[in-house]
């Protein structure tokens, strides 16, 4: 039954074939526009690590002046490098890591190893514990230790890239690298490692592609590496000689910490309102606890990391769809009421009106079928002119199976609907009259 | 009149579904349009300097830099040597660049609900960049102070006439502020016109306008980057030249990258400009998706009321008037659409206020919304109305 509906459905959009393009090219032009903003907002709002974020926080306190403080008030941005440090050394939690972004320059061995101009990259300087907390694949090495932490050996972890870039080869660990004028030892190389959003330090590019070379926190202090992020100080007005050092009344340092289980939340933050009400009695913190503890999603819920133009973009797809729906349901009830005559006829020889609707039914279901064919071509075109947009995010935008799936059902099941009520109007024609009029 | 409601109201799922889809790309449209606006405005927003004679040039040193100074004097010394360059300096950051330096500024010491300012530093800036200075006088160079260091703080500030309206509009010349460095005040000395801020969102739109240039010169290190006033006919050249210009100076540096202002304004508003873009592209499509309705409905009543048509022709009726009735007829559903469309424009416009801190739809746009759909459904039933002008008396003699 279903194959000749099909068959009557073929060759009822044969008959018109400008209204039935028309109709296939609206649903497709939908459902196209859809898809491309819908996958760009799933792929920029996907969970960077999902094995665990509910078991990673942020951690920021509150060790402002007194002076402008507002009841309810946001705890500091980010931490400062004293607090930090602090609760580096206590390891209340199952692993945690302190960290800033910064650059480097990279500078061809003294030697003569590898002549190159020297460059720059993005940096991280961080503390041990950064690799085995993020899921960090290492392909040769390993992180360093906390002892290396504390005395600030000359250490770095570089990814794959940066290890072909200079040496041409993975198998360096152990070799020195020129860093800044400083030499250094690998100690690891990682596979490429890009989480999407750039969740543990969101204040430079969030969907960029990541650092290239990581390095102990400490080691970056010493030799005065250079930062970047966002800084804010509240020093009493006093000028701030060093606004890196390690009393600097400023909150730049990033601090996460990994509990091992979501249920430990409560209990660790307590030990940072004990933290505070201990800095407050030795005169440090002027304002009553104020901690914030948010696990990877709240965090990026919290940053509003999704940029309000793609979602913009999505509302406008979506509204572009819902006009193409009522087009196509407008010229589907057009069509299907000038075939009244033939469905009285049909009426007339005894097809039930369940029948018809079926029927009727199936035929705006092909226009559906081939709109989301179309419709999918679209969407890679629409990803294509995506990823070469100028934006941090474009070489990411790509379909995938799911995406896929959705694309198909979206074009089939809006079809199906805006199919609806045509069929509806269409199957309840009445035999008699039509037949009268011929 | 009364005829074409009647028959309207004979079909009137199918009118229904017209005037809807008339709505609802009217209400599309509406706020499409004035969102482009709202982007072409921001990206043609002044930067407050002389935009096509500027270059920029970003620099950083490698290891520990401790001749900075002196290094930056010889930098700038070299770069003003090159033909076409008529000045140069050292500045911390550029409008609408990436990286911002600022403080909140208040006129009381120690108060804590100063608006968030910009802080430009680097010396002559008003000269190099082309500043246009209103009010008092420039800095003196005895004035000057090292941005690094921390003995001594700048004792005067200058100010964008709407910072200096929203502390003192009763004249701000002579007047201190506090916050921007150390705990003394600056002494306000020179009022300038505007200039942007780098992130000219942070903050808020109001304090958009709110910056102060400081007499702090400005080591490369610290800064990161040069300023040039060129001639614009030479810019080329001289970007060409800049490079190995500074590398000769001291080789022990990176010169991350040197660029026109122009460039740097195409960068600050990519985002803007792909929105305007998209939000035209979906806006035509949406039209176009619209009339091919208005269109293929119109057809089918042509065809469904040929033989009426014809019996109103055989009765008297002349092609004229048959095709005044479609045109009528498309007009009804289009104010329709328009009304109801209008209605929906600024409940969508609520929504995006609500969600993306977009102002509020001004009434401008209900003209220009219905213009813009009446027109189109005249153009759209053009087409079958004209068919439908052309169908002879005597089809009314014949059976469909």
């Amino acid at each position: 039954m279903f194959g000749y509906y099909f068959d009557l459905a073929l060759r009822s959009l044969k008959r018109n074939r400008l209204l039935t393009a028309l109709m296939v090219v609206a649903i497709a032009f939908g459902v196209g526009a859809s898809m491309t903003t819908l996958t760009v907002l799933h792929i920029l709002s996907a969970d960077p690590i999902p094995q665990k974020s509910d078991r990673l926080f942020f951690v920021t306190l509150d060790p402002r002046r007194a002076l402008g403080f507002r009841p309810g008030e946001e705890a500091t941005f980010q931490m400062t490098r004293l607090d930090s440090e602090t609760l580096l050394r206590d390891g209340h939690g199952k692993h945690q890591a302190m960290m800033t972004a910064g650059s480097s320059s990279i500078e061809p061995d003294r030697s003569g190893v590898g002549r190159f101009q020297p460059f720059r990259i993005d940096s991280r300087w961080t503390s041990a514990d950064f690799f085995t907390m993020f899921d960090v694949q290492f392909i040769a090495g390993g992180p360093w230790t906390a002892t290396e932490d504390g005395r600030a050996t000359r250490v770095v972890v570089i990814t794959r890239e940066l290890a072909q870039k200079v040496f041409g080869t993975t198998e360096v660990v152990g070799r020195p690298l020129r860093v800044d004028n400083t030499e250094m030892r690998i100690v690891g190389v990682i596979a490429e490692y890009r989480p999407t959003p750039h969740f543990y330090d969101l204040t430079n590019a969030s969907y960029g592609a990541g650092e290239q070379l990581f390095a102990p926190f400490s080691v970056a202090m010493e030799l005065k590496l250079q930062t970047s992020g966002n800084m804010n100080c509240w020093g009493d007005g006093e000028s701030v000689p060093d606004s890196r050092a390690l009393g600097a009344p400023c909150d730049w340092v990033q601090y996460w910490v990994e509990l091992a289980s979501a249920d430990q939340a409560d209990a660790y933050r307590e030990y940072l309102v004990h933290y505070s009400e201990d800095q407050a009695k030795a005169g440090r913190f002027q304002r009553p606890p104020n901690v914030r503890l948010r696990d990877v999603r709240e965090f990026l819920d919290y940053m509003k990391v999704v940029p309000n133009d793609v979602r913009l973009q999505s509302w406008i797809a979506f509204a572009f769809l819902l006009v193409c729906l009522v087009n196509t349901i407008g010229l589907l009830l057009t069509k299907f009421l000038r075939r009244a005559g033939e469905i009285g006829v049909r009426r007339a020889l005894g097809a039930s009106k369940r029948a018809i609707f079926v029927q009727l039914l199936v035929e705006s279901g092909t226009v559906g079928l081939v709109g989301g064919v179309l419709g999918l071509g679209l969407a890679w075109l629409g990803l294509f002119a995506v990823r070469h947009q100028p934006v941090d995010y474009a070489d990411l935008a790509h379909l995938d199976v799911r995406m896929l799936a959705f694309t198909f059902a979206l074009a089939i099941v809006s079809s199906v609907l805006a199919g609806l009520l045509p069929a509806w109007r269409g199957c309840s024609v009445a035999p008699a009259a039509q037949l009268k009029s011929h | 009149m009364l005829q074409i409601l009647s028959t309207l109201r004979r079909h009137r799922t199918a009118s229904i579904l017209i005037v809807l889809e008339i709505a609802l790309t009217c209400a599309i449209v509406c706020n499409a349009i004035f969102l482009i606006r709202e982007r072409l405005a921001r990206m043609d927003q002044s930067s407050g300097v002389a935009e096509d004679e500027l270059i920029q040039v970003r620099l950083t040193g490698i290891g520990k830099q401790d001749n900075a100074s002196a290094i930056t004097e010889q930098d700038l010394a070299a770069l003003r040597a090159l033909p076409g360059v008529k000045k140069a300096t050292s500045i911390n950051m550029i409008p609408f660049g990436n990286s911002s330096w600022n403080s909140s500024i208040t006129k009381v010491l120690d108060a804590t609900d100063g608006p968030n300012c910009g802080m430009y530093m680097g010396k002559n800036l008003i000269d190099t960049m082309g500043i246009r200075l209103i009010a008092g006088r420039d800095f003196l160079p005895e004035e000057y102070v090292a941005a690094d260091d921390d003995k001594h703080d700048p004792k005067q500030v200058i100010v964008t006439k709407a910072l200096a309206d929203y502390f003192y509009p009763e004249g701000a010349l002579g007047k201190p502020l506090y916050g921007a460095a150390g705990r003394e005040p600056q002494i306000i000395v020179g009022i300038i016109d505007h200039i942007a801020r780098p992130n000219d969102g942070f903050g808020g739109p109001e304090v958009k306008d709110y910056a102060i240039l400081l007499p702090a010169t400005m080591p490369f290190s610290f800064g990161g980057r040069y300023v040039l006033r060129v001639d614009p006919a030479q810019t080329a050249a001289i970007l060409g030249a800049v490079d190995s210009t500074l590398t000769k100076v001291d080789p022990n540096r990176l010169i991350l990258d040197h660029m026109t202002f122009g460039q740097i304004r195409r960068d600050h508003f990519k985002g803007d400009r792909a929105m305007a873009w998209l939000l035209l592209g979906v806006s035509i499509a949406l039209l176009v998706i619209t009339a091919l309705g208005v269109v293929g409905l119109a057809s089918f009543w042509v065809q469904q009321r040929t033989r009426q048509i014809g019996v109103r022709r055989a009765l008297g009726a002349t092609r004229g008037d048959i095709l005044r009735y479609f045109q009528l007829e498309n007009f009804i559903l289009a104010t329709l659409g328009i009304v109801v469309g209008m209605g929906m424009a600024f409940g969508l416009n609520e929504l995006l206020m609500r969600e993306y801190a977009i102002p509020r739809l001004p009434g401008t746009f209900l003209p220009i919304g219905a213009a813009l759909l009446w027109l189109l459904g005249q153009i759209a039933v053009l087409g079958p109305a004209l068919r439908a002008s052309l169908i002879p008396p005597a089809v009314a003699t014949r059976t469909v």
